[in-house]
């Protein structure tokens, strides 16, 4: 269960740049729901999502994971019960280590890292069988090099560290964004079968209405920092994105000018 | 070159190997840029040689330098994640400040160490010829930080310490506080750096005020000249590129001032460096693009 109450977030506060971007979000995501979230550029999407990961701190409101208060709470402290997949497949791990190395660094998200050795060969198993799951053929990569793999060869790596603890919220930055439209297909089914399998809070950032409807439970759009519109599971099956459109027209009083929301 | 010049080359390259080690820590693991190391190790000099004189247990006087050291670069360290000061100034600043401390530290510009009991006492009376002992005692020292770096390496602290400076955004999101990474590598840096000072110190006999200028540039071309030559594969592998470069790097600058070679002589030695350097930086490059080039004719 994930509650927001009445965010706020201002960028260059009490400078000529000064940027309110989100203005008053409430949101609760029951457990195990999977919200999706559209909204065209500068509508605050990746701002509510480092706000939750706590990248970015708020001006006022509150923000609830697992009945705890992690409004203050640093982007590590929280990362305890957050899982996180970037848009740049490049930002979820890093190059220079190796496939093992990435893959150890999640293990210990949220907790004490001590001066055990990162990975055993019990652990080396898991990550094997993980891999394999994917049919990509990583699992006999191991030693190789993140910076060798291709981008969604990557991501989907970044999705196995995210969840390979369990987590009570799990954030998609436009995760496939950056891939060809087969490999974000790819990545999208992995993102959808693992959100299932471990009955995951989900949170995804988009930016195609098409994939907002397509996948989740709940769509939300986000207009000028404020959420546009909220449709549940039973009142988005009979949408479509011409619905979508017209649903925003009637509750902003304004036509939606960005292209690239409609195209995707 | 003569047996006596060689193991004297030996016995410096194997200080700077610890030098070279606690830049690699700061330049490589953590991406810090990190000029406190000119400061840091006439820092430990200064301690080592200031206890040693006031008839301090060597060891003891040992321990406090590098305590010392880890002191600098953790002031280095908060400067930059507390008060978000730029890496690089953050570490120009300190280095400016060790310089009144070292002198506070010594009361005047140098200190002898003639006749006092140091680290090296005890080896010098195994009967081993004179021009051994400094080197085989510090290849000891220099072979077991190497293994305790390396083991460090391979552990869970070890590894988030390589994801901050790798991916910060990444490792924050994976649960690691990347200021306590930060404090702790630069303390580990700057720690192994005023060893190598109060190593060197305690082995030619004296501390001085101004033998820390230039150390960042020869720690660096032991380090980058390392990677250039050697296999950097695994951090074990990096490391002993660092000590393999220190050694080579002392070397070649021992026999360029030996052979007489274009009239090169002792006050060359910063110049030849910076060169060296410079091309170590470029030539890895250069090679690649030269080779594309023969491959498109």
């Amino acid at each position: 269960m994930i509650s927001i109450r009445d965010i706020h977030v201002t960028f260059g506060k009490a400078t000529p740049l000064e940027n309110h971007v989100l203005k008053g979000i409430d949101l609760d995501i029951p457990k195990s729901q999977f919200v999706t979230v559209i909204g065209s550029n500068g509508a605050g999407k990746s701002t509510l999502l480092n706000t939750l990961s706590g990248e970015v701190s708020v001006d006022q409101g509150s923000i609830v994971i697992s009945e705890t208060d992690c409004t203050k709470l640093k982007t590590h402290q929280r990362a305890k019960w957050i899982g996180r997949v970037f848009q740049d497949p490049k930002a979820g791990t890093c190059e220079n280590l190796t496939i093992l190395e990435n893959l150890s660094l999640s293990l210990q998200r949220g907790e004490k890292r001590s001066l055990r050795n990162f990975a055993n060969s019990n652990q080396v198993e898991i990550f094997e069988s993980r891999l394999r799951t994917l049919g990509l053929g990583l699992e006999t990569r191991l030693n190789d090099k993140m910076g060798l793999l291709s981008g969604g060869q990557r991501q989907a790596i970044s999705l196995l560290m995210a969840t390979n603890k369990p987590c009570d919220l799990l954030l998609l930055d436009e995760h496939t964004a950056a891939l060809d439209p087969k490999t974000a297909r790819f990545v999208m089914e992995l993102t959808e079968k693992i959100i299932a399998e471990q009955q995951l809070t989900a949170l995804m950032v988009t930016h195609s209405m098409r994939q907002a409807l397509d996948f989740g439970d709940r769509t939300i759009m986000l207009h000028a920092g404020r959420i546009a519109f909220d449709v549940g599971f039973n009142e988005r099956q009979n949408l479509d994105v011409p619905d979508l459109l017209r649903l925003f027209e009637k509750n902003q009083g304004e036509a939606i000018s960005d292209d690239s929301l409609l195209l995707g | 070159m003569s047996h006596i010049a060689f193991f004297g080359a030996i016995e410096i390259g194997l200080i700077f190997a610890l030098v070279a080690f606690g830049i690699f820590i700061s330049f490589r693991i953590l991406d810090f840029p990190d000029l406190t190391v000119d400061g840091s190790f006439p820092l430990g000099a200064a301690v080592s040689a200031t206890m040693i004189v006031n008839d301090i247990n060597p060891w003891i006087a040992t321990l406090c330098a590098v305590a010392a050291g880890c002191a600098a670069g953790f002031i280095t360290a908060w400067m930059n994640v507390r008060l978000k000061i730029l890496n690089l100034l953050a570490s120009i600043l300190t280095m400016i400040a060790l310089y009144s401390i070292n002198l506070r530290i010594m009361g005047k510009p140098n200190v002898a160490l003639l006749g006092e009991e140091t680290l090296l006492t005890p080896v010098e009376n195994l009967g081993l010829a004179y021009y051994l002992v400094s080197p085989m005692t510090f290849l000891v020292v220099v072979l077991v930080i190497l293994a305790l770096l390396s083991l460090f390496f391979r552990t869970e602290v070890g590894l988030a310490m390589r994801a901050t400076g790798a991916n910060p955004q990444m490792a924050r999101a994976q649960g690691i506080s990347t200021s306590f990474m930060i404090y702790l590598g630069m303390a580990i840096s700057n720690g192994l750096v005023a060893l190598g000072g109060a190593l060197f110190a305690q082995s030619q006999g004296s501390a001085d005020v101004t033998m820390g200028v230039g150390i960042i540039v020869v720690g660096l071309a032991s380090v980058i000249g390392g990677e250039a030559i050697f296999s950097t594969r695994t951090m074990l592998l990096s490391l002993i590129a660092c000590l393999l470069g220190a050694l080579l790097y002392r070397l070649v600058i021992a026999a360029a001032l030996n052979m007489d070679v274009m009239g090169i002589e002792a006050q060359d030695l910063n110049l030849i460096t910076s060169v060296l350097v410079a091309l170590a930086i470029v030539l890895p490059g250069a090679k690649s693009s030269l080779k594309s080039l023969l491959v498109k004719n």
